[in-house]
């Protein structure tokens, strides 16, 4: 390769320069931000004015609470069923893949808003297709929206049905990658499936899972759209409110920037230390 | 040897009996946005299991339509769709082509921003970002403020960083030899080389800003200036709504980029499979 500082900036300059306005001035920006009273005209400097209302407020517990609760239940759950999809989806024994692939993929493409849609409609309480079929096999209806435990599990019902197919196309491109002759070797030896899967599959798979859960960590903690459009607002009574519904209830309906950019900033704190502790957690051991 | 094929035919069919009602229940959300989007109201909100399509998809659409402009929120959604997807193509596989081509000053700070910004919430930047394009430049509901601020995203130039640094050097070199231009050798001989690559950065790009909802929902909250996802979202909560309305919105928001996915889905599958393999 050469040397070429002009020509390679050149190439670089459009795309440093969204990077530099959209955002390296953003983050220093909200960082400001969060020092200052801004429901004040004009914004005056306060250093403990957002932080020390973060640190006393019942809605941020209630919403970092909420957050936490579906990140450390969704997030296992879909990543372990996309490996499985991704296993079985890789079997050479599977017939009309395609058809199962579809099946598991589809949603990827899915908006937010949409699924959100029919996810408010399957789930009601009264004509929900879901509450009829259990009625239909005797089983006592729910009520999705007005009680906060299912609420909290209907929010991580459709979050996984959107995403866990995203993880397994991710998944099953690195079982993909691993080399046909490490497992033929191992039936050679008489190991078995379920051995060959725990102990060769499952460690060379590592990175590509613990890419999937960053990414995953980092969508979860960022949670909005569902429970604004299916839960409605955070519903019942906050009970699935997030820290993304916090941010946007502060910073856009009642116009607090400050109040709101301390709480993104606790969000992109949370998101590196859980990064950084799953990074440190599946390190190579050598 | 009967014994195997026996187990062989055995673990199959296991395989099938625990997928099918798996992949049965992942269609089923799809399934039912088709059933509802032609059911009447009445049909929706009646006490009997109805599981087949009706005929009343038209008549939906048109509730939609009386609901909220979506026809014209269909257009914007399109329109800053394709530029975006246009100008973001452009800029990352520029950018890409750098990283993965030359040696320069600061490479090292550039790759680790954009691998940074990877695990970095874009919740950070969202209001700074509003403050900025909606009071500094005053540009809300305009295309140019749904187009531009998504344009930097890091997975993109980090894929085509890795599809032109795979290419052979001396494909280039035989050309810098000629005196043809950088600029030159980049637009006539790479990216043309990189057009499967580009084919799925294209469709996950596109696909990024089709389904867009935060951004959009604060930057152009008027009604004339909604793209379609936002405009559906302004309906789905209100008591005087059509749900059949917002179903037949659903559908045309979600079926054309299921058809693009059946069409294309190597592509798809290898645009998002990219951000794994390094």
């Amino acid at each position: 390769m050469r040397h070429r500082n002009a020509t390679a900036y050149r190439f670089l300059t459009p795309y440093l320069l969204i990077f530099a306005i959209f955002w390296v001035w953003p983050i220093i920006s909200s960082f400001l931000i969060s020092f200052q009273a801004t429901r004040t005209v004009p914004w005056r400097f306060a250093p403990t004015f957002n932080w020390g209302r973060l640190i006393g407020d019942p809605a941020f517990f209630n919403a970092l609470k909420n957050t936490l609760l579906i990140l450390v239940i969704q997030v296992p759950v879909m990543i372990s069923l996309a490996i499985v999809m991704a296993v079985l989806l890789n079997s050479p024994l599977l017939k009309a893949r395609g058809l199962y692939r579809f099946a598991f993929f589809a949603p990827v493409v899915v908006g937010e808003v949409a699924y959100s849609a029919v996810f408010r409609l399957m789930f009601s309480l009264d004509f929900g297709i879901i509450n009829k079929l259990l009625n239909g096999v005797g089983l006592p209806k729910v009520d999705w929206f007005s009680n906060v435990t299912p609420a909290m599990a209907l929010i991580m019902i459709a979050v996984t049905w959107r995403w866990a197919g995203y993880n397994a196309i991710i998944i099953l491109a690195g079982l993909q990658s691993i080399p046909e002759d490490v497992y033929e070797a191992a039936t050679l030896d008489r190991v078995s499936k379920v051995k060959q899967f725990f102990h060769i599959t499952l460690p060379l798979l590592k990175p590509v899972i613990v890419f999937c859960a960053v990414l995953s960590i980092i969508g979860t903690m960022q949670l909005f759209t569902e429970p604004f459009l299916i839960t409605e607002r955070g519903g019942p009574g906050g009970g699935t409110e997030t820290l993304g519904l916090l941010l946007y209830r502060q910073g856009f309906r009642s116009l607090n920037f400050g109040y709101a950019s301390a709480v993104a900033y606790t969000m992109a704190g949370l998101a590196i230390a859980i990064t950084l502790v799953q990074l440190w957690l599946t390190r190579d051991p050598k | 040897m009967t014994s195997r094929s026996q187990r062989r035919l055995g673990r199959s069919i296991l395989l099938h009996l625990f997928l099918t009602p798996l992949a049965l229940i992942w269609l089923f959300p799809l399934w039912m946005m088709v059933v509802f989007s032609t059911m009447p109201d009445n049909g929706i909100f009646s006490p009997g299991i109805e599981l087949l399509p009706h005929d009343n998809f038209l008549e939906n659409f048109n509730n939609l339509q009386r609901d909220t402009n979506f026809v014209g929120a269909i257009g914007i959604s399109v329109s800053v769709a394709v530029t975006y997807t246009f100008l973001s193509v452009l800029l990352t596989s520029m950018a890409g082509w750098a990283l993965a081509r030359y040696e320069f000053l600061g490479k090292g700070i550039v790759v680790a921003i954009i691998f940074g910004t990877i695990t970095l919430p874009y919740a950070v930047v969202l209001i700074p970002q509003f403050i900025m394009v909606a009071r500094d430049f005053q540009l809300a509901n305009t295309w140019v403020a749904l187009i531009v601020p998504p344009l930097f995203n890091s997975l993109g130039v980090l894929f085509m960083r890795q599809a032109f640094s795979m290419m052979p050097a001396e494909l280039f070199d035989a050309a810098r030899v000629e005196g043809v231009k950088e600029w030159r050798i980049f637009l006539f001989i790479a990216l043309p080389l990189a057009r499967p690559m580009l084919a799925a950065l294209a469709i996950i790009l596109f696909l990024a800003s089709w389904n867009n909802y935060l951004w959009p929902l604060l930057i152009n909250s008027q009604p004339g200036a909604m793209t379609a996802p936002v405009a559906l979202g302004t309906l789905i909560g209100l008591t005087k709504v059509s749900w059949g309305g917002i179903m037949a919105g659903a559908v045309m928001l979600t079926v054309p980029m299921l058809v693009v996915f059946v069409l294309l889905q190597r592509h798809f599958i290898a645009g998002i499979a990219a951000g794994a393999v390094k």
